[in-house]
Formats: C-alpha cells, structure tokens, sequence
C-alpha cells in the first residue's frame, strides 16, 4: 500500500453564502466518505479540516505577513492523508470525496525512509 | 553471390543484412521485449538500459550465430537475463519506488495461459495503458508512448514535435518520475475503466498521426514516420484488444484517410481538396481493409466516435466521385457522431455536410451558431469552412475576409499557400460560373 494526500480546495466565499445548511451538508458528506473509503479497500490514516485563509499567517525568511502563501480563489480548505494500492486506487477513493465548491488534488506521500 | 566478390565485400553483405535484421527487430519487437524486460526490473529506465544492452549484443550475436527464428524472444531472453544479472550485481537497479506490477483480474471460467511461458503478451497492453495514463499530460502521454512503446530516441521525439531535444528529455524524465512517485500501477485497467482509459490510449495513437499527417508548423503536409508509427501502434492495439470496436474502429480510421496520402497534395506539394483527387490513386487495398474493419466496428448499439469517425471516412473513400457521395448517409452517421461525441469540431465538420445535403445558406446558419458559440476562436478551420460556402453564394468580399481569417490562424505552408489562392481568386471579378 503507499500513502497519499487528498487536499480540498474550494471557494471559500461558496461555504460563507450558503449559510449553515451548507456546513451540515458538508459534515454529513465527509462522514459518509470516511464509511466509503474502507469499502473501497482502502484506509484514511488522518485528516482535517481548516479555518479560512483568513486566519493564515505566512511566514518567509522571517518576515511575517497576513493571509495565506497565495491569493486563489480556491484555497486548501482541508486534507486526508489515506493508504491506497496504487494511483487508479487513489483516484477512485478521492473522487468519493467531498468538495463541493470546487475540487481535489491527489499527491502521493514522499518515501523518506531512505535505502 | 558472384565470384568477383572478394571476401570483404561479403564480410560486408553480410554486415548489412544483419544490421537490418536488428533494425527490423528494432521496429517490430521493441515494445514487446521492453513491456516483458520492465516486468523484471519493475523500473521503466532500467528495462530501457537493459532492451537497448540486448539489441547491442544481438548485433554481435546474429553475426556469429544467425538471425534467431524467433527475435523478439531471443532479445526478451537476453534483456531479462542482463536485468537478471545486474539485479544480483548491484542492488542499486532497484529504485526506492519498484513498479507495481498488478496481477491480471481473470475471470473464475478464464482458462490460464499454460503454455508454460513466463513472458506474458499483454505486457504490452500494460506499458501502453502506462504510458497514456491520465493522470499524465497529453503531451507525456504522446512523448512517453513514442520512446518506450515505439522506441524511438528523445532527439526524434523532439524534432517531431518540434521542441529541443533537452525540453523533450526533460518531459520524459518527469513523466517516468511521476508513474514511479504517484505509483501509477504497471496493468491493463479493470473493466470499469476500460472505456475511457482506452479511449486516452487511441486519442493518443490518433493525436499521433494527425501529427504526422498535417504538420502544423513544417513546409510538408505529411510526415510519414509518425504515420507509420500510429497506424502500427493502432494495429497492435486492434490485435491486443480484438473485442473492443473502438480499437478496431481507430485502426479503421486511420487506414482508410492514409489511403489517400498520395493524392493530398499536387505535384508541387500544394493542398488538394479532396473533390479535387485523383481517387483512382487511392489506396484500394488500405480502403478495403478499413471498410471491412468498420463493418464489425458499428456494429454494436451505440458505436463509439471513432468507429463512426471510421464510417464516414468510408462513405467517402467508397464513394465513385465527390459529386456522386451519399451525402444524406453521411448527414445521418454526424448526427450518430455528435451525439457520442459533442464537439464543436464535429459541428463544424457536420455543418460541411449540411451544405451538401441542403444548400451552403443553410450550413452557413449553422456555422454562424459556431462562431457565436466561441468553443472554435482561433481554430482555422472554421473561418476556412465559412469562406468556403460564402464562395459558393458568390459572396466575394465576405469570403476574402474569412480566407484572410483562415491564413492568419495558419502556420503550414502548404495550406497557407492554398487560401492565398484563394484570396486572390476572390479579389478578381465574378464570373458567371463558379
């Protein structure tokens, strides 16, 4: 099995105008996924969501501004970090997941035990 | 062999012909004995090393011991041996990230190969679905496809698609990186996904040969190399793949627009119009061939966009003359395209046919619910279909205008040449006949 990333990036402002309906929808989404993922063969080893970009801070070569690295329209909104055979594997089980207001991005975890 | 021939010059002969031999091998078996030798290594740059090490050798080999019976089985042995050997050498060949190497899905009634062979010939179906994975840019896909299913080196590559040759190593090496990283697995896709992974690997066969047929930056309008490489690689996939219509139907395709090859430009490499060719210089046996693929390609309920693509160009290739083409048949098999596949391109090409069947006013509404469409800005071939029809109602002065718009969108010369001639016919006064 390899590990990878499924990162959430949707439109903030989408989830700030459809009110808390929304939200609820949302969480029920993702707690259905998780149920998905294992009948799929497949494992989520962690994940979360996060606050808007609104309370990001960036931080480079000490100096310290606010918001996010970068100014998108769609911005991480949250993340798994799930186990897959392959790739088509991945694929399958990150497009189960939800995202709304715009899309996922699937990245394979860097091996770094070396040998 | 004449007794003037000194032993040198047979030396020689001898020389070629093997030289050939390997070259010939090259060509057909490269795909084969890399797709088995990768199966092995389970590193797609290694295989390569190792299938390019057993070409070498069969050079020096076949000299001494004779062309083998069977040469892609000679190479495949001596490539997985080399692999062999150097896996025991030196663990280094084996990347942090071996190739998964998924075993076949095979039906419980499926009857296993027991033929007692360990070289599988689906390995090459794997390395094609590899190659043209989705998760790949299109461009990889095409590059990746050509180096390790065709074998050709990055300096051909590059200089088919007109790029330097570091760009195009650079892209060949991201796109092996990524199937290694991202884990992309070395199979032929389950069922499910069949459908469209297929249809990615024959866009890129097909993306391949139109390529080739109409250069887009050269002087030439055909480059027969990647037009022999995509018609050969849609052979393999129709005899690889027999059940699928699609692969049959790109193969189709594909023989029956090459068929006329010879007749698509004039003596002096200018473009000529397919109501203008000489269709007694049309390949009989190619058109046949397709004609007879296309017949089983339809067949199903719901024909896919390139058997019906295959259809229509065998309406025409089967047809006497232009004037006497059974345009209503053709009409009806866009009208089956468009709907299986929803492209502006199809439109305007459909709208071609609408001319035909009902007069240029009424393919001219329909072009000009393109333009509004806006899909189709900057694609030549629009402002080049509309001219064409304001021609035909005589409308000089608007026709001028969308030629002009055709040539400027243009970068092959000798397409560039030909709505030049155009403009410049429509710059002269109307004649009573047109």
């Amino acid at each position: 099995m390899a590990q990878y990333a499924i990162l959430i990036y949707e439109a903030e402002s989408a989830y700030a105008d459809a009110g808390q309906e929304a939200w609820q929808q949302a969480a029920e989404a993702h707690s259905r996924f998780a149920g998905q993922v294992g009948e799929r063969g497949g494992k989520i080893l962690g994940g979360d969501a996060l606050e808007p970009t609104s309370t990001a801070t960036s931080i480079r070569s000490d100096i310290v501004t606010d918001g996010p690295f970068a100014e998108t329209k769609e911005a991480l909104g949250g993340f798994y970090l799930i186990e897959a055979r392959d790739l088509d594997h991945a694929i399958e089980i990150a497009k189960l997941c939800p995202a709304p207001f715009g899309g996922v991005e699937v990245r394979p975890i860097m091996d770094t035990s070396g040998g | 062999m004449s007794a003037m021939d000194g032993p040198g010059e047979r030396k020689d002969a001898r020389r070629n012909a093997i030289a050939a031999a390997v070259a010939e091998a090259h060509r057909r078996e490269w795909a084969f004995v890399l797709a088995a030798t990768a199966r092995v290594t389970r590193d797609l740059d290694a295989a390569e090393e190792c299938v390019q090490d057993a070409y070498v050798a069969a050079l020096d080999t076949w000299a001494r011991q004779g062309v083998p019976r069977n040469p892609g089985a000679w190479l495949t042995t001596a490539a997985r041996h080399r692999a062999l050997d150097t896996l025991r050498r030196n663990r280094t060949l084996r990347t942090k990230l071996p190739m998964l190497i998924v075993p076949e899905q095979r039906s419980a009634d499926a009857a296993e190969p027991d033929d007692g062979s360990d070289v599988i010939a689906d390995d090459r179906l794997r390395l094609i679905f590899t190659c043209c994975h989705p998760a790949l840019a299109r461009e990889a896909q095409v590059a990746l496809t050509l180096r390790l299913v065709c074998g050709l080196t990055t300096a051909d590559i590059a200089k088919a698609f007109v790029v330097s040759e570091p760009t195009m190593a650079a892209r060949v090496t991201r796109a092996k990186k990524k199937i290694a990283a991202a884990r992309i697995a070395y199979r032929v896709p389950e069922s499910a996904e069949l459908p469209d992974r297929l249809d990615a690997a024959l866009t890129v066969i097909h993306l391949l040969y139109t390529t080739g047929h109409t250069d887009p930056h050269g002087s030439g309008l055909v480059r027969p190399d990647l037009v022999d490489r995509a018609i050969a690689l849609a052979r393999l996939l129709r005899e690889l793949m027999p059940d699928e219509p699609e692969a049959g139907g790109l193969l189709a395709l594909l023989l029956i627009t090459d068929a006329r090859r010879a007749t698509r430009t004039d003596a002096n490499g200018g473009l000529q119009l397919l109501e203008k060719q000489n269709r007694s210089q049309w390949d009989a046996a190619a058109i046949a061939e397709g004609c007879a693929l296309v017949t089983d390609a339809v067949r199903g309920s719901r024909p896919g966009r390139f058997a019906l693509q295959a259809a229509i160009a065998a309406v025409h290739a089967e047809a006497p003359s232009y004037a006497e083409t059974d345009w209503p048949q053709l009409l009806d098999l866009y009208d089956r395209l468009l709907e299986a596949w929803p492209s502006p391109v199809v439109a305007l090409n459909r709208a071609v046919v609408v001319a035909m069947v009902s007069g240029p006013a009424a393919a001219l509404e329909e072009i000009t619910g393109l333009e509004l469409d806006g899909r189709l800005d900057g694609y030549r071939y629009l402002p080049a279909a509309k001219a064409d029809l304001l021609r035909r109602l005589d409308r000089r002065d608007e026709a001028r205008l969308s030629y002009q718009a055709a040539l400027d969108l243009s970068e092959n010369a000798a397409e560039r040449a030909f709505l030049a001639g155009r403009i410049a016919e429509m710059a002269q006064p109307a004649r009573s006949e047109r």
